[in-house]
């Protein structure tokens, strides 16, 4: 009786991440074998032709409805896995046009020459000098992306594991690798990477507790024990709770937000821009199908824990963004605050609606959305500031910037005003669709927090776009001349922002009709 | 039931109908070909502006002229153009809802615009972001238009911040001024007071009625509570005073001032600042369920009147002088408003015929400023009839009409809700009539500060008459000033019925009435007051602004007289006048400000949690995990 049967493996339906896989595995066969001058464009088109033919497979399977549980019980493919791996392929494909920027930066990436080398030392200084660029970062962010979509379409506890590690790792590494302030950057991917395996430390623990309860990884599985009577639950739910725990980490809710601002600031800014939207969309919405689908019959468990997370995510965020004076940190607070919004539309829970309602999943990935493209565009802006050819993050440079550069300005305080939640921003739907799944949820007064916290956070923005427009401007900064590279998702995420605030229902019926997660 | 009479029955589009979103896209389009369109458009862009707004004034006259030949209960169209967005129950759509009341209130808005459109082109001539300038003012027509042709409270939440972006960034147009600037972030930051009331009025709809449309509101309001009617009441209450500058909210609008002119008389005189009073009337079937909520307004109303007179009566800056009168004339709207019945379409009348006086009278200040180079000081004033003969002219009409002299645009609107306020509670319809008699006073100062008496001019300042595009619109808008009440007061209360209810109009008797006489008597006062103070021959007026002493530096015999109505009338009014503007800049700020402090300091505390190290991180994030648990095992044992 020791045969062992063949998985089946669906290779069609799971082509989108295949083909990102195997485009970074050509990528570090690149790196080995091709000449320097080559690696740049060769990598720049891998990316991009497996970026865009992962999205055409992603969509023809779409079509042909190639949906349901698949490589023997570990991935779910549905509605929203469909709605947010198109979702990260596009952003991840405005993300790396960012990467490759060169123009911007007199000719060379925004990533160290030479990452291995220590900072301010003569290697650094002659690796420099020889226009050195490290490629390594396409195929790293290749493995990062495949890995986020594997996590939000994961049906078992470790394929959740693993492919929370295959997207963290590399972003460690990419978070070390800015050209410029290298100290601060290596810092923050050394914060990430120990914070981060603390969490992930978490997060095992809380699956082998599940496991040891239910004696199953799938999810499937764990719902039907869930629902059972059985003793020791207290074993459950301390191995939801940590799990829980691990998830909300990547998301960035308070209290396990603390390596967001540090991380943000440090990180290369291209780099920051992929991983404010891409890591936020992954987590959520495996934290969405983990909790709806494992622990769906928990609920009682988990909402009040949620709830109280997301109270102070949202308030801490916005509070904390007021007295800070540095752009980015400003948006990672932001970027905090978005994760409480997101969280409260968690909390509703609003799993079956009426026709033409949205669930609290439409509502999360239309939130996701929407904010994606305001900080791809944002953080696409944030990397022409610059003083003395550095980028300059601190608010006072920014001072001014509608007379310097009244385009870059306008559309940077429009992205502004959707993360503000201002009418007729895709941002001001994404709110109006989270609040609305808690208010029918029945937390109400959740709700109201949620609308104060928004107001706040409006201060801080309302009060970058007071300083770039009527303050006067600041001496010796300057805003780089990039190509199309950085142009395609500033202009992209401005439109998009503003095409979803205006006509949202585009989208909206798309992700009605795709958000129901598959059991 | 007034109710059921009230609520319109709403036709479909036809014909040119279905064209009034155009009045909208076509200022909004070419607003946004003006910011983009660069250097290129500098010299001949401003005509396109004008074009603009002048193309969206003749849709609407052609809408009026249709409206007017049709039945009076077929005068009100819905024109939807598309869903915006359907969230759960709720549907969002976006249409207009053309009727009596906003069609009224399109013709001010570009007809107005229009005028003040062809005067910034000479206003703004030598000014090199005049470009920009036109394309900011295209914005505010687009949105003011939104604001008042929408057909739900969610579109006209999106025409209120866009006239509020578009004010924002014409106050701050002057950037190099830091005033301005600060005056920009004032106004911004009390408009965003209002705005939380409005954003609650929405909600509680939302949560009452199910719906934000005028019409099914409008029907439905009956069946709530009456303690949510007064909520809502109170809510779109704080909103209007935010924008219409009503006490408590009032205070940005004298900074606002810092704006150039033509902004100050489109945008805080004409237009913008009745969008309060637009909300209020156009919510009428709110308020005829919450007396209380429609007191407070009334309340409001009488309050800003007698503070925005005071305030006009204490500034020597003749823009401010100007806006505490604005404040002041849409005080008797809210007034009106908050009376309701008959009262409501007294407001809409004296709106329109303000719109006109004191849009007339701004643009003669700023032809004023345009000869003194810019001074806004009346103390260096005086004298200027002979210098500027049609500027005065003009604003000489625009001044008999708001003092209320008989025949002239004010005296019908006004006597009219003098009349209503009398009828409501004789005390607030004294309080009206008091406020009538210091209009008169303050204007009549102004009136001797600037046109007549001694020339008090600065040294090298040489006054000339302003070219003929901006005293064109000047007549144009004195020949209304004049005749606008006359063409109105015989219809526009019946013209307004089918749609704020059949109730009984307010007749127009001049000469019979009790609160005429009196009002004419104290106009007659404030009048001679003001020239006893200001215009009598031997009064002369110092350029430096008095001091409390003042009597003691003044002569013995001839001021004596003088002095005995300084110390006895001036001053304290004066003193008063400055008090409550002071109160105004102290407590009222510091409370708003206050907020903003206290936050500021919860945020600066936390931040020493963020230290940088990661042991403290992973404590935090260990703390978390217990939080979790803690919650997880208080949920089940609850």
């Amino acid at each position: 009786m020791n045969t062992a049967t063949a998985p089946v493996i669906e290779y069609v339906a799971l082509m989108p991440i295949l083909i990102l896989l195997g485009a970074a595995c050509i990528g570090i066969l690149v790196e080995a074998f091709l000449p320097r001058h080559h690696r740049f464009h060769t990598q720049l088109v891998i990316v991009g032709a497996a970026i865009v033919g992962a999205f055409i497979r992603l969509i023809a399977n779409w079509r042909q409805g190639r949906s349901g549980i698949m490589a023997m019980g570990s991935l779910t493919l549905d509605g929203p896995t469909y709605v947010m791996w198109s979702g990260l392929l596009v952003f991840g494909l405005l993300a790396v046009l960012v990467f490759a920027e060169r123009k911007a930066n007199g000719g060379v990436t925004t990533f160290a020459a030479s990452a291995a080398t220590t900072p301010g030392s003569k290697a650094e200084a002659t690796a420099s000098a020889a226009r050195i660029e490290h490629t390594e970062i396409f195929p790293l962010f290749l493995f990062s992306l495949a890995g986020m979509m594997l996590f939000l379409a994961a049906n078992d506890m470790l394929t959740l594991f693993v492919a929370l590690e295959v997207f963290s790792l590399p972003l460690y590494l990419m978070c070390g690798m800015a050209r410029r302030r290298r100290l601060l950057s290596q810092e923050a991917a050394l914060k990430y990477f120990l914070l981060g395996a603390f969490s992930s430390a978490f997060f095992l623990f809380g699956v082998a507790l599940v496991y040891g309860y239910t004696g199953s990884f799938t999810f499937g599985d764990i719902a039907i024990a869930v629902t059972l009577p059985t003793q020791g639950r207290g074993l459950l739910i301390t191995g939801l709770a940590l799990m829980v725990v691990g998830v909300l980490f990547k998301i960035g809710a308070v209290p396990f937000h603390n390596w967001t601002p540090d991380v943000y600031v440090g990180a290369p800014t291209p780099v920051t821009g992929f991983m404010a939207i891409c890591t936020k969309a992954a987590a959520s919405m495996a934290l969405l199908r983990l909790l709806y689908t494992a622990f769906g019959g928990e609920r009682w468990s988990w909402q009040p824990v949620l709830m109280v997370i997301a109270i102070l995510t949202m308030l801490l965020g916005a509070v904390f963004g007021l007295t800070q004076t540095d752009v980015k940190r400003l948006l990672a607070y932001s970027s905090v605050a978005h994760a409480g919004f997101i969280l409260t539309a968690v909390v509703g829970a609003q799993g079956i609606v009426a026709t033409g309602q949205l669930t609290s999943v439409g509502a999360v990935m239309f939130y996701l959305i929407a904010y994606g493209f305001a900080t791809i565009g944002a953080f696409a802006i944030v990397t022409l500031v610059r003083r003395s050819g550095g980028e300059t993050n601190a608010m006072d440079d920014w001072a001014g910037l509608g007379r310097r550069s009244p385009v870059l300005a306008g559309i940077f305080s429009f992205f502004l005003l959707s993360f503000a939640g201002i009418p007729l921003t895709a941002g001001f739907i994404g709110k109006w669709a989270a609040f609305e799944s808690a208010w029918r949820g029945g937390y109400k007064w959740l709700v109201v927090v949620a609308v104060i916290a928004s107001l706040i956070a409006a201060f801080f923005y309302l009060k970058l776009i007071m300083i770039m427009w009527f303050q006067p401007p600041a001496e010796g900064v300057e805003v780089a001349v990039p190509s199309a590279l950085t142009w395609v998702p500033i202009i992209v995420g401005a439109l998009a922002t503003l095409l979803l605030g205006v006509a949202p229902g585009l989208l909206l019926d798309v992700v009605s009709t795709a958000d129901v997660f598959l059991r | 039931m007034t109710l059921l009479e009230t609520s319109v029955r709403l036709l479909p589009a036809v014909g040119m109908f279905t064209w009034a979103w155009t009045m909208i896209a076509v200022p909004l389009a070419v607003a946004a070909f003006l910011l983009l369109a660069g250097k290129v458009a500098d010299r001949w862009g401003h005509f396109v502006a004008v074009g603009a707004v002048v193309y969206s004034f003749s849709i609407a006259a052609c809408l009026f002229a249709e409206m007017v030949g049709m039945a009076p209960d077929h005068r009100a169209v819905d024109a939807p153009l598309y869903t915006w967005f359907k969230v759960g129950v709720w549907e969002f759509p976006v249409g207009f809802q053309i009727d009596q009341l906003s069609i009224l209130f399109a013709l001010l808005i570009t007809g107005v615009g229009s005028l003040i459109h062809v005067y910034s082109i000479g206003y703004m001539a030598h000014d090199e972001r005049r470009r920009r300038f036109f394309a900011y003012l295209n914005l505010f027509v687009a949105a003011m238009l939104t604001l008042v042709l929408a057909d739900n409270y969610l579109l006209l939440f999106v025409g209120w911040e866009g006239v509020g972006l578009a004010s924002y960034l014409l106050i701050g147009f002057w950037q190099h001024k830091p005033s301005a600037a600060a005056a920009g972030n004032k106004a911004f930051i009390m408009n965003r007071v209002g705005d939380l009331g409005m954003i609650f009025a929405i909600g509680s709809f939302l949560a009452q009625v199910g719906t934000v449309r005028f019409d099914a509101v409008n029907s439905m309001i009956g069946a709530v509570d009456s303690g949510w009617a007064t909520a809502i009441g109170l809510f779109l209450l704080l909103a209007a005073c935010g924008k219409s500058a009503q006490f408590p909210l009032q205070g940005w609008l004298l900074d606002a001032m810092e704006g150039p002119t033509p902004v100050s008389a489109l945008i805080h005189a004409a237009t913008m600042v009745t969008a309060g009073v637009y909300l209020i009337v156009r919510s009428h079937a709110v308020y005829e369920h919450t007396p209380f909520a429609s007191m407070a307004v009334v309340i409001i109303g009488t309050v800003t009147l007698l503070l925005g007179a005071w305030i006009g009566s204490s500034k020597d800056d003749i823009k401010k002088v100007l806006a505490g009168s604005t404040m002041s004339q849409i005080g008797y709207m809210i007034l009106a408003a908050g009376i309701g019945g008959p009262a409501l379409a007294l407001a809409i009348f004296h709106l329109l015929t303000h719109g006109f006086f004191k849009a007339n009278m701004f643009l003669g200040a700023g032809s004023v400023m345009h000869a003194m180079d810019d001074d806004v000081n009346m103390r260096h004033y005086g004298a200027l009839r002979k210098e500027l003969p049609i500027t005065h002219a003009t604003f000489l009409m625009g001044y008999m009409a708001i003092i209320g002299v008989p025949g002239w645009a004010g005296y019908f609107s006004k006597d009219l809700i003098i009349d209503a306020a009398v009828e409501f509670r004789w005390f607030i319809g004294a309080l009206a009539i008091a406020g009538a008699g210091i209009t008169a006073f303050y204007m009549t100062r102004l009136m001797f500060m600037t046109w007549w008496g001694k020339a008090r001019w600065r040294p090298g300042v040489h006054p000339h008459e302003s070219p003929k595009v901006m005293t064109w619109p000047l007549v144009i808008l004195a020949f209304f000033s004049v005749v606008g009440g006359m063409l109105m007061f015989w219809w526009i209360q019946t013209w307004l019925q089918p749609l704020l209810g059949y109730h009984e109009t307010m007749p127009f008797e001049p000469f019979t009435s009790l609160p005429g006489w009196a009002t004419l008597a104290v106009v007659v006062l404030g009048v001679v007051l003001g020239w006893y103070t200001f215009g009598r021959p031997e009064v002369t007026i110092p350029i430096e602004a008095p001091k409390a002493n003042a009597f003691v530096t003044m002569g013995r015999n001839d001021a004596y007289a003088d002095a005995i109505m300084d110390v006895a009338v001036v001053q304290p009014y004066a003193a008063l006048g400055r008090g409550i503007v002071g109160a105004d800049a102290h407590l009222v700020d510091a409370g708003f400000m206050g907020m903003g402090t206290l936050l500021q300091g919860v945020s600066e505390s936390l931040r020493k949690l963020q230290t940088g190290y990661v042991r403290t991180y992973a404590l935090t994030m260990t703390a978390g995990v217990l939080l979790v648990g803690l919650v997880m095992i208080l949920s089940r044992m609850g």
